[in-house]
């Protein structure tokens, strides 16, 4: 009999097989806390599938660490989740090159919910990413300078439309002993922004495209007009104290602590701007413009600058018809939930606008109507080495620590 | 003894599982990074030969001499600091405290135990200058010497001095506890006879116990000087190396560039340029210890 026994067992495991096959498990890794953003309306819808699909567990990893460095060991040794997210364009694209990421247009086509993204956010998603949809367009950002409407009235200045006008009123700020921007230099972004602002409105919107096609260099007049402005607006204290130990979250409580005067952030903060417990100064008595014109400048403040957030990508090898299935329940949810829970715009569709969206997210979402053109973050098409260059460079750039001809140089050599 | 150690079955069994874990995890990687210094590339984009390109590259890399000048004036003035402070220590113990020093050698020995990374977390508060001032810049406001409250960690030149004394503070007692136990090896009659000779104080240090405690105060150096030359945790919990690259050491510099930069390959060769800084320092403190002992 022991023909019978093999098949039987062999019978046995291939049954066992077939039904480990269709169990599966969705791991997202991300850098933000799950209780917040989009980590947790994907959390919750996730969570709301695996209750109709016992079959299809849900987990989220919290990463802690230097993001870059755990996703380039985990693709080292095979091992990505299912999504993720990932600061630095290029890696993506370097992954996807070795099969890794799936893209996304055609994917969400094949499950009929390409409708439920956002062109707008798309486009900006492919300009980043060699032009796939690498990366889930979770947010839809625009950054410009929120400010303390009170501070402003209280001292009689208006809202600046020039960069040399948001420099007086900082200096008259300074004067009267409040600190004229809050800024975190721990982060360095917030102060290479300024530098990339300006140099888009003194270059046009393309500015960075060019850099990129190498039609325009870093270390070009622009650049270091660029660099200096905002060297001098450090070196004059317009940052505060110390801004080079300035956290994020540091920055984010002077502003809503009425101890700031401006903001420069995304509207990703609109969910902390929205939150009475933490924003002091109350959501009616905020602001926002664009980066002001430069002289003679030939951008314009109806370029804005747009991002689709930090991108998170899908993992190809795990691409199978289980992950479709939760794909299209998650998406198909994700723009309006986000919506209703968060006030968040994202560049997916909100299929049934809730009654009361907060003042400011509805003022956010009239200024990203209205703009003309958008362009990329300064590190947008940056390697991940000069992008790290140029957050770390930073904070010797507004300290006088470092010139910013050998700051743009440096960048120049390591993009 | 010599039967044991002459019996091949012994050795394997005593020296085996440890001689293949050690070869598993530190021989093979040490050679592996060996062999990465001709390629450039990471698991991502593969890997690709360049001969002695990343060497070509090391001579003309500012950033490397910057961190190898600042890796090295930090081992300096943190060694010697551990090292003289934890004699100091030492001395009082054996000397001024003697038996009664068990409590004041628990309290010198405490920060050694405690996570590098809670007690960075406790130096930058002290000397925080947003959201609010810390300790040091309060003493400094409150004494009305305001010009003198500054960003002490957001500055290369006072983040250097903090650094080292977190780390002096952190070690000295180790090295109290070491220099200690040389102290309490040296004879009791060999100080009496010191003594009625009328060697006495510094006379008596210099000449009596500094010469005998010198075998342990060379293991002590190389001890600190190798730890040192490799900090990683203090400076990367305090500063991540910054601003900009003022404080970081070549630790630091590798460790970002093979894994921020994705250069495994250059990153390798920095490594390495710190292995051949520890060999160089150790044998040279050998050979001088050597010399003099001759």
């Amino acid at each position: 009999m022991p023909t019978l026994r093999t098949t039987t067992l062999t019978a046995l495991l291939v049954a066992t097989t077939f039904a480990g096959a269709q169990s599966k498990k969705v791991v997202f890794l991300s850098g933000q806390n799950e209780d917040v953003g989009y980590t947790r309306i994907i959390s919750e819808l996730a969570r709301e599938y695996q209750k109709q699909h016992p079959n299809v567990s849900y987990e989220y990893q919290n990463n802690t660490t230097d993001m870059t460095q755990k996703l380039q060991l985990l693709a080292g040794s095979n091992n990505l989740p299912t999504l993720y997210s990932i600061g630095e364009p290029s890696l993506l694209q370097q992954l996807y090159a070795k099969g890794e990421v799936v893209d996304l247009e055609q994917t969400f086509k094949r499950l009929g919910i390409a409708n439920q993204l956002n062109p707008v956010a798309v486009d900006i998603n492919k300009k980043l990413e060699g032009g796939k949809l690498l990366g889930l367009p979770l947010e839809l950002n625009i950054e410009g300078v929120w400010y303390n409407k009170k501070l402003f009235a209280d001292n009689g200045i208006k809202e600046p439309k020039t960069w040399d006008e948001m420099l007086a009123a900082a200096e008259k700020f300074k004067q009267k002993g409040i600190q004229p921007f809050s800024a975190s230099g721990d982060q360095g972004w917030p102060l290479t922004r300024l530098i990339g602002g300006y140099a888009e409105r003194y270059y046009g919107s393309d500015a960075m495209d060019r850099v990129k096609a190498g039609t325009l260099k870093l270390t070009d007049p622009g650049f270091v007009q660029a660099a200096t402005t905002v060297q001098d607006m450090g070196k004059k204290g317009y940052f505060g104290p110390g801004v080079n130990t300035v956290d994020y979250d540091t920055a984010v409580d002077t502003f809503l602590q009425g101890k700031a005067a401006m903001f420069y952030m995304g509207s990703w903060e609109l969910r902390n701007f929205n939150d009475p417990k933490r924003n002091v100064i109350g959501a009616s008595n905020i602001g926002f413009f664009n980066i002001p014109a430069v002289k003679g400048g030939k951008g314009t403040m109806n370029d804005w600058s747009i991002n689709t957030g930090l991108v998170v990508a899908v993992n190809q090898k795990q691409n199978d018809a289980a992950l479709g299935d939760w794909m299209k329940y998650v998406f198909s949810n994700y723009g309006t939930r986000s919506m209703s829970e968060l006030g968040a715009l994202t560049g997916f569709k909100v299929n049934k606008m809730p009654a009361n969206v907060p003042a400011l997210t509805t003022m956010t979402q009239r200024k990203l109507d209205s703009a003309k053109k958008g362009y990329l973050w300064f590190e947008g098409y940056f390697s991940p080495k000069a992008t790290s260059l140029s957050q770390k460079n930073v904070q010797l750039l507004v300290t006088g620590d470092m010139t910013p001809q050998d700051f743009l140089g440096q960048l120049q050599n390591g993009k | 003894m010599n039967r044991v150690l002459s019996d091949w079955r012994a050795i394997l069994v005593f020296v085996g599982p440890a001689l293949l874990l050690y070869t598993g995890i530190v021989l093979i990687p040490i050679l592996w990074s060996l062999g990465l210094t001709t390629y450039e590339g990471s698991p991502i984009t593969g890997f690709h030969r360049v001969g002695a390109a990343n060497f070509v590259r090391l001579l003309h890399d500012a950033t490397f001499f910057k961190a190898l000048w600042f890796g090295t004036r930090y081992a300096v003035f943190v060694s010697a600091g551990q090292v003289i402070f934890g004699l100091l220590l030492a001395l009082m113990y054996a000397f001024y405290l003697k038996k009664t020093s068990a409590l004041v050698r628990t309290l010198v020995f405490l920060p050694v135990v405690l996570p590098t990374v809670a007690v960075a977390q406790m130096v930058s508060k002290l000397f925080a200058i947003v959201p609010q001032y810390g300790l040091v810049n309060s003493a400094l406001h409150a004494l009305h010497l305001d010009s003198l409250v500054q960003a002490w960690l957001g500055q290369g030149g006072t983040a250097f001095w903090i650094i080292a004394a977190m780390d002096i503070w952190k070690a000295m007692g180790f090295y109290a506890i070491l220099l200690y136990t040389g102290l309490v090896d040296i004879p009791e009659e060999t100080i009496e006879a010191a003594r009625l000779d009328g060697a006495q104080g510094w006379s008596l240090a210099r000449f009596v116990v500094l010469p005998l405690l010198a075998p342990i105060t060379v293991a002590s150096l190389i001890f600190s000087l190798n730890g040192t030359l490799k900090v990683f945790d203090s400076i990367m919990a305090l500063t991540g190396g910054g601003p900009g690259n003022a404080t970081t050491p070549l630790t630091l510099l590798f460790y970002k560039t093979s894994f921020t930069y994705s250069e495994y390959g250059y990153g390798s060769t920095l490594a390495l340029t710190l292995a051949v800084q520890c060999l160089i320092v150790t044998l040279l403190i050998f050979w001088r210890a050597r010399r003099s002992g001759a």
